[in-house]
């Protein structure tokens, strides 16, 4: 049986946290799109899920390479948001992790904590263009509707920074921090 | 500074990829076999070790071997002359390390 699932994480740990908490229900993670998590009946606590973010789009050869070196690895690709991909193990075959060193795991923040900034960078852009916009409609006398949308795309901005890259950065200074005296 | 590069510490991950590489070996093998030799300490993650093939591949410290099974896709690699080379260095320097902490630390 189908059971669908509405969510929405900024911390991709705690999405792990969650997908595999359901998995020890017996409810095992079969495709996600934008918010939307869809889980199967499985035998209580089959899978290890685990989420990465990879370098190129799913569909690239790079990344190809990768999903099917995880596949030798005992790993499976449950399902893939722009380059967010979800991979389960069972967990028979032993623990599943994807980082297992300081190094690897910084690389890895490294590369959301840039999405973040893109994301940011795209909205700090839209809300500036609005902000142009809606004084060139209020000078010519109408409503200026244009400088309202800036003010969301603003806030956005904000919240972006509060709630996605302050934490993110907490974690990476966390582990650059360790790295200076451990592997 | 390249060479001074190389006198460096390995990684726990690149230290045991190459020990496990004196035999040919894929990738599942290597995790298996890292896992034996720790007695289960060193569990490598699948994307770390990913990267670290990569870039001993790129080093020249580890090659890829023809697969001759034909049923069998995966990669195999096994270490060449210079990932031996630096496997001997690294070995000088953990038994200076050793040495050091024992003299001083050990009982």
């Amino acid at each position: 049986m189908k059971h669908v699932i509405r969510k929405i994480f900024v911390d991709f740990e705690k999405e792990e946290k969650f997908l595999n908490e359901m998995s020890a229900t017996g409810l095992s993670l079969t495709k996600y799109s934008f918010n939307k998590y869809v889980f199967e009946d499985a035998p209580k606590g089959e899978y290890i899920y685990r989420i990465e973010l990879l370098e190129h789009p799913v569909e690239h050869l790079e990344s190809q390479e990768y999903i099917q070196f995880m596949e030798e690895m005992g790993a499976e690709l449950v399902t893939s948001y722009h380059r967010w991909v979800y991979f389960r193990k069972k967990a028979a075959d032993g623990e599943f992790t994807i980082y297992s060193d300081n190094d690897s795991k910084l690389r890895h923040y490294k590369r959301i904590m840039l999405l973040f900034w893109f994301v940011i960078g795209l909205n700090m852009f839209i809300g500036l263009l609005n902000l142009f916009l809606g004084n060139l409609i209020s000078s010519a006398g109408r409503p200026p509707i244009n400088s309202y949308l800036s003010i969301v795309s603003f806030s956005l901005v904000g919240l972006l920074l509060l709630f996605l890259v302050i934490p993110l950065r907490k974690k990476i200074d966390r582990l650059e921090n360790e790295k200076k005296i451990r592997e | 500074m390249a060479e001074k590069m190389e006198h460096s510490a390995l990684t726990e991950a690149v230290y045991y990829i190459l020990l496990s590489l004196y035999k040919p070996m894929h990738g599942y093998g290597i995790m298996q076999n890292i896992k034996e030799l720790s007695n289960g300490r060193v569990s490598l993650g699948a994307g770390t070790m990913y990267g670290a093939i990569n870039t001993l591949l790129e080093k020249g410290w580890i090659h890829p071997v023809a697969v001759t099974e034909e049923k069998s896709r995966k990669k195999e690699y096994q270490i060449t002359e210079v990932g031996k080379e630096i496997i001997k260095l690294e070995l000088l320097r953990l038994n200076e390390l050793i040495k050091n902490g024992d003299d001083i630390a050990g009982g």
